[in-house]
Formats: C-alpha cells, sequence, structure tokens
C-alpha cells in the first residue's frame, strides 16, 4: 500500500479549517456551547466556595469536570455530521474524490480539521475553568480542583472523546443523504456521554478511578476500530451514489 | 507558463501511444436489479471533442463516473488515457495514476463558496499534487479570463462565472481527457456562450474532451463525433453523417395554394421515392435520391400543373431530429416535425 501523502492530508485540513474560520454557524456553534458547559460548573463551584475539602465538595468537582468533558463531544458532533453529507448537497464532493486524493487522506484531513478545534477549545475551556476557580474561589476549594484526582483523567478523555464523536458524525454523515438529518442525528450521538453525566450528577452512578480507566481504554480501542469502519464508509462509489441508492444519477 | 503551452507540451506523453484517449467496450453499470448503462462500447480519438448525448437517465453521468474510476463497472472493459479503468483488478495506485490525468467537471460547478477562486484551485492543485501551484493557477485563471476574480468568494460569483472558475480547476493537473457534464446548465446565454468559446479552445490545446449534454446545440457547434444514447448506445459518429444514416434526404416545396391532384404531379417523377404533405409550414416533402437533382423537374412539374411555386429546397435535418429519432422519445407519427423547408 501507499504511504498516504501529507501534502493531500494537509491540504483537505487546511481547506476545511478555512471554510470552518469563515462560516459564522460554525464560529457561533464553537463559541456558545463551550462557554455553557464552561459557565455552569464554575458558577457551581464557586457558589459552593467551602472553607475546607468535604466529600461533597469532592463530588461537586468531579460533576464539574463532567460537564467541561460535554465539550469535546457536543462541539464536533456536528461538524462531523455535515462533513460528508454537506459536500455531498453543495457538489463538492465528485470533483474531490475525481482527484487523486485517498479515501483514508479525506477521512483523516477531515478528522483533523473538527479535532484540532474541537480539542482546542475543550482545552482552553478546561483551563479557563481551572484559573477562575483560583481567582474566584475559596484557597481550600481552589486547592481541592487544582489537586482533584480526575484532572489527568480529563485531560486524557478530552481527546479520546472528540475521537468518539468525530468518527460516530463522520459515520452518520457517510451514511444519510439529509444534511438535517445528519446534524440531528449527529446530536443524539452526543446523549450517551451527556446520559452520563446526568446519572454522575443525580449520584447514581459514582465512577472509581478503575472505572475512568477502563473507560478510557475502551475509548481508545473504540476510536481505533471506528477509523477503520469509517475507512470502509468514504468509498467512493458510496459517496458519490448515496447511502441506500440502488439507482444513481445517470 | 503560457496557458496554451500547457497540454501541447504533454500532448506527446499523455499514456496512450497514439491509441484512442477512451476506449469502451461493453460497458455496463447495474443499480440493484435497474441496468443504467447496458452493454456501451465506443472509441474517442485523441484530441477529439466527443458528445455524449442522450435523455435525463440515459446513463451519461454514470458512465463519465465509471471511466473516471468514481463508480466500478458492472461488466464490460474500458480504457481512458491508456489506463484500463475497467475489466480488470483496478489498484488504487492504477486509479491515482489515471485521475492524475484526467479531470472531471460535474453539472455543479462544486466550488466551496466561502472560498476564494484562488484557493479553491490551491486547494485541487495540492490534491493533484502539482509543483509550481502558484503558476498553474494563474495560468488556469488566464485561460478563462478569470484572473481579475481570483480573489472574490466563489459565493460571490454569478452562476456563468462559477462554472468558468470550475472549467479552470479542471485545467489545473493539465489533462489528456477532460470529462465535462453539462457544462453550461442553468447558463443565461451568454454564459453558455462564453463556456461553450472556452471548451472550443481546449481542442487546440490538443486536450481530448468528453462532453456529455442534452443541448444539441452545443453538441453540434462543438464536436467532433456524438455519441447517442439511452441506457445503450444508439448510434455514434460526425453529426452530419448521422443525419444522413437516419434521414433519408427531402426536398421541401411550399406552393401558393395547395395542389388539386398532387397524386398525378409528383407521381412517377424522375428522383422522387415518395411525397407526403407537411402542415407547418403548409406544402409538400419528397424523399429523392439526390435534391439537387430531383429539384428543376419537381419544378417544371408543378409549372405545368398550374400551381405558383413559393419555395423548393433540401429540407434540413438537426442533430436534435437525429437525436429525437435514436433516443426514443419520439412518437412515430412526429418523424417529420423537425422537416424544415429551405428557402429557394
Amino acid at each position: 500500500m501507499t504511504a498516504l501523502s501529507v501534502t493531500r492530508t494537509g491540504a483537505v485540513v487546511r481547506r476545511e479549517l478555512t471554510d470552518f474560520r469563515r462560516s459564522r454557524f460554525i464560529v457561533a456553534t464553537m463559541a456558545i456551547f463551550p462557554l455553557i458547559f464552561l459557565a455552569v460548573p464554575t458558577a457551581a463551584i464557586l457558589a459552593r466556595n467551602a472553607a475546607a475539602p468535604s466529600p461533597a465538595l469532592h463530588r461537586e468537582i468531579g460533576i464539574s469536570l463532567l460537564y467541561l468533558l460535554l465539550i469535546p463531544v457536543v462541539i464536533p458532533s456536528v461538524t462531523a455530521a455535515y462533513a460528508v453529507v454537506g459536500e455531498r448537497e453543495q457538489g463538492t464532493l465528485e470533483p474531490v474524490l475525481a482527484t487523486p486524493v485517498r479515501r483514508e487522506e479525506l477521512l483523516l484531513g477531515k478528522a483533523a480539521a473538527i479535532f484540532l478545534p474541537a480539542v482546542g477549545v475543550a482545552y482552553l475551556m478546561f483551563g479557563l475553568f481551572l484559573a477562575l476557580v483560583r481567582l474566584g474561589a475559596s484557597a481550600a476549594t481552589a486547592a481541592a480542583v487544582w489537586h482533584a484526582p480526575e484532572l489527568p483523567g480529563e485531560a486524557v478523555f478530552i481527546p479520546l472523546l472528540a475521537g468518539w464523536a468525530i468518527w460516530v458524525g463522520l459515520a452518520i454523515s457517510a451514511k444519510v443523504s439529509d444534511v438535517r438529518v445528519a446534524q440531528q442525528l449527529g446530536l443524539l450521538s452526543s446523549l450517551p456521554p451527556i446520559a452520563l453525566v446526568a446519572l454522575a450528577s443525580f449520584g447514581v452512578l459514582r465512577p472509581t478511578f478503575a472505572d475512568a480507566a477502563g473507560l478510557a481504554a475502551a475509548l481508545l480501542v473504540i476510536d481505533g476500530v471506528a477509523y477503520q469502519v469509517v475507512s470502509r464508509l468514504f468509498d467512493r462509489e458510496r459517496l458519490i451514489v448515496g447511502p441506500g441508492t440502488k439507482g444513481a444519477g445517470t | 507558463m503560457a496557458p496554451a503551452k500547457l497540454r501541447s507540451e504533454a500532448a506527446d506523453s499523455d499514456g496512450t501511444g497514439g491509441g484512442p484517449a477512451v476506449e469502451v467496450h461493453e460497458l455496463t453499470k447495474v443499480f440493484g436489479g435497474r441496468t443504467a448503462v447496458d452493454a456501451v462500447s465506443f472509441q474517442v480519438a485523441r484530441g477529439e471533442v466527443f458528445g455524449f448525448l442522450g435523455p435525463n437517465g440515459a446513463g451519461k453521468t454514470t458512465t463519465v463516473r465509471m471511466l473516471s474510476t468514481l463508480i466500478t463497472a458492472t461488466a464490460g472493459a474500458a480504457t481512458v488515457a491508456g489506463i484500463p479503468v475497467a475489466g480488470v483488478p483496478v489498484g488504487p495506485a492504477q486509479a491515482d495514476r489515471l485521475r492524475a490525468r484526467i479531470s472531471v467537471m460535474p453539472e455543479s460547478p462544486g466550488l466551496y463558496k466561502r472560498l476564494t477562486v484562488a484557493e479553491n484551485l490551491d486547494f485541487f492543485a495540492r490534491l493533484y499534487g502539482l509543483p509550481g501551484r502558484r503558476e498553474r493557477i494563474g495560468a488556469a485563471l488566464a485561460a478563462v479570463r478569470l484572473t481579475d476574480r481570483a480573489d472574490d468568494p466563489c459565493g460571490r460569483l454569478s452562476k456563468g462565472l462559477r462554472q468558468r472558475a470550475a472549467l479552470a480547476r479542471a485545467l489545473l493537473n493539465d489533462p489528456a481527457v477532460m470529462f465535462l457534464d453539462e457544462p453550461t446548465s442553468g447558463l443565461d446565454p451568454a454564459a453558455a456562450h462564453e463556456v461553450l468559446t472556452l471548451i472550443g479552445t481546449l481542442r487546440d490545446r490538443g486536450v481530448t474532451v468528453f462532453l456529455t449534454t442534452h443541448r444539441l446545440d452545443e453538441a453540434e457547434q462543438l464536436c467532433d463525433r456524438v455519441a447517442i444514447m439511452n441506457t445503450s448506445l444508439r448510434r455514434t459518429g460526425r453529426p452530419d453523417e448521422l443525419r444522413r444514416e437516419v434521414f433519408q434526404r427531402t426536398l421541401a416545396v411550399r406552393t401558393a395554394k395547395p395542389l388539386a391532384r398532387p397524386d398525378e404531379v409528383f407521381g412517377g417523377l424522375p428522383g422522387v421515392r415518395d411525397w407526403r404533405a407537411a402542415a407547418d409550414p403548409p406544402g409538400y416533402l419528397l424523399t429523392v435520391a439526390d435534391p439537387d437533382r430531383a429539384a428543376p423537374g419537381v419544378i417544371r412539374a408543378l409549372v405545368t400543373a398550374g400551381a405558383d411555386v413559393v419555395s423548393a429546397g433540401e429540407s434540413q435535418h438537426t442533430l436534435e431530429d437525429v437525436y429525437l429519432e435514436l433516443a426514443g422519445d419520439r412518437e412515430a407519427g412526429d418523424r417529420g416535425a423537425g422537416d424544415r423547408g429551405a428557402g429557394a
């Protein structure tokens, strides 16, 4: 198998990022959702403002960090869901597929262009959360947040969850033929992590370190398998003819 | 680099080794249970502008997609620019080699609207891995006279300008074979004329152009040869050849008043095989071996019969008449609808 071309993959990344940057809808989505997911846990921590560490404070910190993990899930899901079906609808997909670009290059380019800003914004919000807590919370609360055992996990889960959301979004995008359906399904695909946060918030789930490590490992495997699966969905004929279309345009 | 030199420099090394630019044998595509293209065979010579005509749903786009390796053929064999694209297993490297040597301009221009014209071309130049991108983009834009709009976002261009930008994109890789799918679809007459003129200039560069269209006027104007298909191939040839093959030569005569006994006037005239009355314009259509030879005798007979001859001339069949005849869209009773009597 011939090696993938960095030039072609880079061209896809560059083109996608330029396109995102010039889309007010995408920029607004990338700005508003993270701010909401930052505001809620920050306000909760600042409101608690405990004088000393307590189990309740630790639980609040854990839930706050889970909230922040929704950012790498929600942001990429919509853009990934648009990635293929949107291009097909615009008519830009066929000229691209008529060039020597490999499907893996196209897939990786699209995934990277969604991954980089999503993960960047997620880390930025994570950093802002820590900074705001340091500036606004009591010394005890700030110390508890900054030394929370979940922090390294947060850093690890952000890219893993973003990867999962991107592969699911791209798979949806390659399989459906309507942009609106793709984006709605993309949003639905972010429900499992949201459900996880909700269950933790209500105390139904009390994940341990071992649970988190197991989940991280599982996500890593799922991301790898998902890449292979989505790569197969990026077959030229499937992308051109459209999903479930027995009679192509002639 | 001057745009006109792009192709001519590579014309001798287009991989066909002097053979046809496109060679198709029994190419077939079945989607589910529906046959979209049925055992189509034809050849396109190097540097030829080849028109691929047919009604909507005839299989034109499917054929182009098979030839450009976007979809796989169900059966049959095909070679484009000397590279097999069907009939043998086509590996990724082989498909990449072919894609580097052809360009496809689909019906929709397919430009990224938030990117400028130059950014769109730069993206595709990178996908093709072209060296000297800036020069190539400049040459392609100059070729379609779009240099001054290079920094305009494509979303702000008129439809005609977008088609020209798409044509510039198709020129970027200096293709041996260009597939143009309905390039003037939806354009106003002026914009369509511009695009057609640009396509006409491709012939001078030695580019083989495979033009799918259902606009017969543009096919007649541009194409060296045409193929008419409707799932299967109905006929291939030069437009004038097809006219001769499909229609018998006809002499159209108009008289001031209808003849009282046309049978007596036209029956037995030398060179006249058959005749019938035409409704619009009113007159008579005579099937003849040679209109020039038959016309004097016909006019003499009319004058002898006391008729005032308004006009007489060979009825000109257009490519549209040929197309309607072959594409199978016309009722048998309408066969004469395209006849046009030329003024004497």
